[in-house]
């Protein structure tokens, strides 16, 4: 596969790791009162989309960027990658 | 000034030069490096003491700036500073020093192993050793890919001198990849 | 008699003659035949014995599709089986052997199995060798081996270099018959990056099989203009000899170049061949067409080839299968092989053509409305029976008959993206569908396209397509025959008709196939193996799928159609390993004092990709035992020097560094003071512990984290995953140091005295200046900038000691040499793992991804004051039950017992059984501070059950020792060495 880096340009997707849902990015709050329910749901429920699906992969072997792709999974078919950290402020994660 | 004597990534006491045909393998122990990953907020700030101690632009990225001191774009506001060995034994402390508390600076210079390939023909070489597009491949141009799934920088200095970093501990496997694909397409 | 079958003309050089060697026979050949052509021109038809009933074959076809015609090429360990006639380019010297008969080729005994035949039949496999059930094993398979199959291999190394690389363009072109050509030409002369890639030594494809003419050259000529002009241009990369094996994901293909099978022997250094990973913006498949053959009663005995191959073999190699030839057709391009052996003075024996409205000619006689109902001859063809339109027979005497069944498009590349091809009437072949791999197009006879001159349309427009291009070149005149294909599948009544000859799958098989209930085509091709040989059935599925069509009562895209895999032709595992062979098979990290260590004649061990020193045999020691003993009590009595540069180190700045490392590790870190360091403890987001290592403060915004050497890849990603996807506004700064710096641990009573002679005065490592847990920057033999820990894994007194590493070489001599006085000892791996042990440290065999703080006994650790990752699911109810598992010391009550390491612990009394478990023994040692084998092991409340005594078995091995439980800290549990 060719993943088409947002900073770099194309590049063989053997340059990357993959990780998984980018779910992962949600991180619940560990001294919420519910923590434990919310790290159950965090640590172990995941979609298995058959079509598109946003995930994590890491440039291991170039910039050392975390990336959101969204791929489907049928296709292989690539329709957007962006900067992991970009997606993680954009949902609200900070400090 | 200490008493230990040196040696090079391959192990050697002197670099190691191979030349098959017209293309030159050099191991370049005599070059100093630096990281420096501008502090967060201070990522424009950091520019400033970058162009200053290169005498150019900070690098876009995927490429290097610089002429004696140079830096190449390593990661998003990330830069590595390449200085000659002899005048920057010491370099991490000389950019810190420059750079203050706009960025982080950690030294490299052992970090990693440099060969340089040399020679109208490195081209053929290089397709075999590594993924890049080579035909982006002109001066100024510095991309990190994998080389014999080695996590490898490549700085093009012109269109027939290529310089190759790869992590120290593995030298002997890079030099060897290289050594068999300049004999290969030799 | 020296090649009695050549003919005129050609592509081949006479002027140049090179010998070759077919099962011990010397023959002649010309520069620019192939194994297949030279054979045929000294007369030579049989080939070898088939797969399943030994019977006589010989070439079928003149290209890569080739099911038949496979010989065992070159000799010793160079020799390679099942090697394609066809697709071998002739050398000077080269030697080939028949394979599959014994004891040879003319005489096979195995024939035999052809008498058998009927035993022999679709899924024979599972009907025959059913009972009784133990034969299988002992009798059948061995038997069946040794019978079946292919070529054998040489049973030794591959002596051949073979290399990978990578190439980029902006369209790749697949094959150079006129569509691939033609669209070179057009994307060239616009300047595009183009790759022109084709299986053949010649480029050309059919235009060098061809007689007519394109514009005002023949067609071979005006192929050799076309390649000239396009070597000639920068910006065209011509790739002959390279077959392209597999379109993956997008854009990306895969292609095997044949860079030194042609040669007599390569040069040294070069590849055998090279597999190269194309990045394509755009590709066009050319790959052209396949002549499909009929199936008739012994359709495959030598001399029976498809009519187009004897075409080839008549125009481009100047050769003739035999000096009489008949034709079998269905179409009107049977005829032009006529037409054109006829010219080149072979004899027509007749065109048997089975349309009642077939074409005459005036040259030779054409059979209306006939088909072909036997063939005869020993060990090739003698005789051809025809049936007539009005019933009657009529032997025909020949010794070649080209069959003609129609055009397949070579849709194969097309479908290795699930690509389905789509059957079309006109053409009674499948062509490509809509579901193209990303990026391809297909033109030419791949597309269905079936003229000369349509084919160089098709191949600029697809060009000018790709390339959004507004301008055509102008397209010379050429042959434009309309085609249309009836089909005609086999003649009805045969007994035994060839389907798939490399499987030997009769059309008799596949009628029983679908009588016995195998109704899908993926059944069918399972159960007869039909296409399921290394060809891939490149001539045979199409007819397998008619004949199941009829069968059926079906409609051929009815019953379907089977997928193509990667690769296209066979190719050898050589190319897929390339260069990365041998200790090469992955790459090999080295320590700043391997060659130091080689020199002393350490033993190394692979830990992950790095080499490390496992121990160092002194003179007299004669088990590895003796040395490791040594190691461990001579760095406790006075000082032992390890390289631990292996061990990760990650550069953490930034003025949330220490935030940062507060929230990675389960214990706290925020108040650790500049110049200290601290055991950490790090865990997965669900509880597990992932790693453990330290981290130092060498400033308020930096700290030194060390991981364990198998983790430093995977910790560093981790931590940049935390960095940059759950606190993205923090700032702290990652990099990792691991190969920056050599590391050695100094460990024993004497280190500190030691370490005092090298590292420069200035500095005071005294126990009240440099306190257990102490580190700084130092610097060491007059002034060489180093960094000081006080850490110890070994229980002693013990420094971890770093300097560039360009220096680590030296300093390990100058640590060595001024340690003499103090009896200095390097230790590799094993000492250093009994001292852990025996310190009860814990590392991978305990880290295993089960255990959890509290198992290790560390549960303290987790803080529960803030969040750190894995805190919250460490504190699950299973997690942390009364009965968990808790790390222990196992000490045998005979000292000579040996602790097997995955052993299990079990109650003195009671059965031994999976539901009595107690725990695992999870690491083990001789101590030679004890002078006990000594071990640890996780066991359910074991930090209640010192003193306990248990059994300790090992079921599959008849294990029962019996152990006592112990505190993990076996050695000087107090913790007084280390603080000295």
């Amino acid at each position: 596969m060719i993943i088409n880096h947002p900073l770099l340009g194309p590049r063989d997707a053997s340059e990357f790791t993959y990780l998984g849902d980018a779910s992962l990015i949600d991180r619940p709050d560990g001294m919420a009162e519910n923590a434990a329910d919310a790290f159950y749901n965090y640590a172990y429920l995941r979609d298995n989309p058959a079509g598109e699906h946003q995930e994590l992969w890491y440039h291991e072997a170039g910039d050392r960027s975390w990336l959101v792709i969204t791929r489907n999974t049928l296709t292989h078919e690539i329709s957007k990658v962006e900067l992991a950290r970009d997606v993680a402020r954009a949902r609200g994660r900070s400090k | 000034m200490h008493d230990l004597v040196a040696t090079t990534a391959l192990g050697g006491s002197e670099p190691r030069v191979d030349t098959v045909g017209s293309v030159t393998c050099a191991e370049v122990p005599g070059v100093a490096l630096a990281s420096v990953a501008a502090r967060r907020g201070k990522e424009t700030q950091a520019q400033k003491p970058l162009a200053k101690l290169i005498g150019a632009p900070a690098p876009e990225v995927q490429r290097f700036t610089g002429d004696q001191v140079i830096a190449f774009w390593s990661g998003p506001d990330q830069w590595m500073i390449e200085a000659p060995f002899d005048s920057h034994a010491d370099l991490a402390d000389q950019v810190k020093a420059i750079f203050g508390d706009t960025a982080s600076v950690t030294e490299q210079t052992d970090a990693w192993a440099r060969f340089d390939l040399q020679g109208d023909r490195i081209n053929a070489v290089l397709e075999l050793l590594c993924q890049l597009d080579l035909r982006r491949f002109e001066p100024g141009y510095a991309a990190r890919s994998s080389i014999h799934h080695i996590g490898c920088f490549a700085l093009c200095r012109g269109t027939d001198h290529v310089s190759l970093y790869g992590p120290r501990s593995s030298a002997g496997s890079l030099h060897h990849a290289i050594i068999t694909a300049m004999r290969s397409a030799h | 008699m020296t090649q009695a079958n050549r003919l005129t003309g050609g592509q081949i050089d006479r002027d140049t003659t090179l010998n070759f060697r077919f099962d011990g026979r010397s023959y002649t050949a010309h520069p620019g035949d192939t194994l297949a052509s030279a054979l045929l021109a000294n007369n030579v038809r049989l080939i070898g014995r088939s797969f399943k009933y030994h019977r006589p074959r010989g070439l079928l076809t003149a290209g890569s599709e080739e099911p038949n015609g496979m010989v065992e090429l070159r000799s010793g360990a160079h020799k390679e089986p099942n090697t394609r006639a066809t697709t071998i380019e002739m050398f000077d010297g080269l030697i080939a052997n028949s394979q599959n008969r014994w004891p040879s080729l003319r005489f096979d005994a195995m024939a035999v199995n052809d008498m058998f035949s009927n035993f022999l039949s679709a899924g024979f496999y599972y009907k025959t060798f059913m009972w009784p059930a133990a034969f299988w094993e002992k009798l059948y398979e061995p038997i069946i081996r040794r019978a079946a199959g292919l070529g054998s291999l040489s049973m030794q190394p591959d002596p051949d270099e073979y290399d990978k690389g990578f190439r980029h363009c902006d369209l790749l072109i697949i094959g150079t018959g006129p569509a691939g050509l033609m669209a070179a030409l057009t994307a060239g002369r616009a300047g595009a990056d183009v790759i022109l890639a084709d299986e053949d030594f010649m480029l050309g494809g059919r235009l060098n099989s061809e007689t007519f003419s394109v514009g005002d050259h023949s067609a071979t000529d005006w192929a050799a203009q076309a390649v000239a002009e396009l070597s000639a241009m920068p910006n065209v990369r011509l790739m002959p000899r390279t077959t392209v094996i597999g379109a993956f994901d997008h854009g990306i293909y895969g292609a095997v170049e044949r860079t030194g099978d042609h040669l007599p022997s390569l040069p040294a250094g070069k590849p055998r061949q090279i597999l190269w990973r194309i990045y394509s913006q755009k590709a066009l498949l050319c790959a052209g067409a396949t002549e499909r053959p009929i199936a008739f009663e012994n359709n495959d005995r030598p001399g029976i080839m498809t009519a187009s191959a004897l075409r080839t073999y008549a125009n481009r190699f100047a050769v003739t299968a035999a000096p009489r030839v008949a034709i079998f057709t269905n179409n009107d391009d049977g005829h032009r092989t006529a037409a054109d052996l006829h010219a080149k003075g072979v004899k027509i024996a007749a065109v048997v053509d089975v349309r009642e409205d077939a074409p005459l000619s005036y040259d030779y006689e054409v059979l209306k409305g006939a088909q072909v109902l036997n063939t005869k001859g020993r060990l090739g063809l003698s005789f051809v029976e025809i049936a007539l339109p009005d019933g009657s027979t009529r032997m025909l005497d020949c010794g070649a008959l080209g069959v003609s069944g129609g055009w397949n498009p070579n849709v194969h590349l097309t479908c290795h993206q699930r690509g389905q091809p789509v059957w079309n009437e006109a053409l009674a072949s499948f062509v490509p569908g809509e579901n193209l791999p990303v990026g391809m197009t297909v033109a030419g006879a791949a597309n269905g396209v079936m003229s000369t001159h349509g084919a160089l349309r098709s191949g600029a427009q697809a060009a000018a397509t790709a390339l959004n291009l507004t301008t055509l070149p102008d397209l010379p005149e050429t042959e434009d025959s309309p085609i249309a294909q009836e089909p005609f599948w086999y003649v009805q009544g045969c007994k035994r008709a060839w389907v798939d000859q490399q499987n030997d799958v009769t059309v008799k098989d596949v009628k029983l196939s679908y009588q016995e209930g195998f109704r899908s085509v993926e059944h069918l091709k399972r159960y007869t193996t039909l296409g399921m040989a290394t060809d891939q059935g490149k001539t045979s599925n199409i007819t397998g799928l008619a004949i199941m069509a009829e069968v059926a009562g079906k409609s051929i895209p009815e019953t379907g159609t089977t997928i193509f895999r990667p690769p296209y032709t066979p190719v050898p595992i050589g190319a897929f390993a390339g260069r990365m062979i041998g200790k090469e098979f992955h790459l090999t990290r080295l320590t700043p004092s391997h060659h130091w260590a080689k020199e002393r004649g350490a033993v190394f061990v692979e830990a992950g990709n790095w080499l490390r020193a496992q121990w160092f045999p002194q003179t007299g020691e004669t088990q590895w035992r003796e040395s490791v003993d040594r190691e461990v009590r001579q760095t406790r009595a006075s000082v032992g020097v390890c390289d631990c540069t292996t061990l990760g180190k990650i550069d953490v700045q930034g003025t949330d560094a220490a935030d940062f490392l507060n929230r990675v590790y389960a214990n706290g870190f925020a108040k650790l003071a500049v110049g200290k360091t601290r055991y950490g403890l790090m865990l997965r987001e669900d509880g597990m512990v992932m790693d453990d290592g330290t981290a130092a403060r060498l400033a308020e915004d930096h700290f030194v984290v060390t991981t364990t050497t198998a983790n430093a890849v995977s910790v560093y990603r981790y931590m940049e995953f935390v960095r940059q996807c759950l606190f993205p506004d923090l700032d702290v700064q990652l990099i990792s140091t691991t190969d920056g710096w050599a590391q050695y641990a100094v460990a024993g009573p004497n280190s500190r005295k030691l370490l005092q002679k090298i590292v420069d005065p200035e500095f005071d490592i005294s126990n009240e200046a440099f306190p257990f847990m102490a580190c700084g920057k130092i610097t060491v033999c007059g002034g060489l900038r180093a960094r000081l820990f006080r850490i110890s894994f070994s229980g002693e007194l013990a420094f971890e000691i770093a300097v560039p590493a360009r220096y680590g070489d030296a300093l390990m001599r100058r640590l060595m040499a001024e340690g003499e006085e103090f009896d200095v000892t390097p230790y590799g791996t094993e000492a250093l793992s009994v001292m852990r042990i025996e310190k009860g440290h814990p590392v991978g065999n305990e880290l295993n991804g089960t255990t959890t703080a509290l198992n290790l006994g560390m549960g303290k650790m987790v803080s529960k004051n803030k969040d750190s990752i894995g805190s919250v699911l460490s504190e699950r109810e299973a997690l942390t039950a009364p009965d968990i598992l808790k790390l222990v010391g196992l000490k045998p009550i005979t000292p000579e017992d040996k602790v097997t390491a995955g052993g299990h612990l079990m109650n003195v009394e009671g059965p031994i059984d999976a539901a009595h478990d107690q725990g695992y023994v999870t690491s083990v040692a001789y101590s030679p501070s004890l002078n006990s084998n000594i071990g640890l092991g996780l066991l359910k409340r074991g930090d209640e059950r010192l003193g306990e005594k248990m059994r300790l078995v090992s079921p599959l091995t008849d294990l029962t020792i019996e152990v006592e439980i112990v505190s993990a800290h076996f050695v000087d549990p107090e913790g007084e060495r280390l603080r000295a």
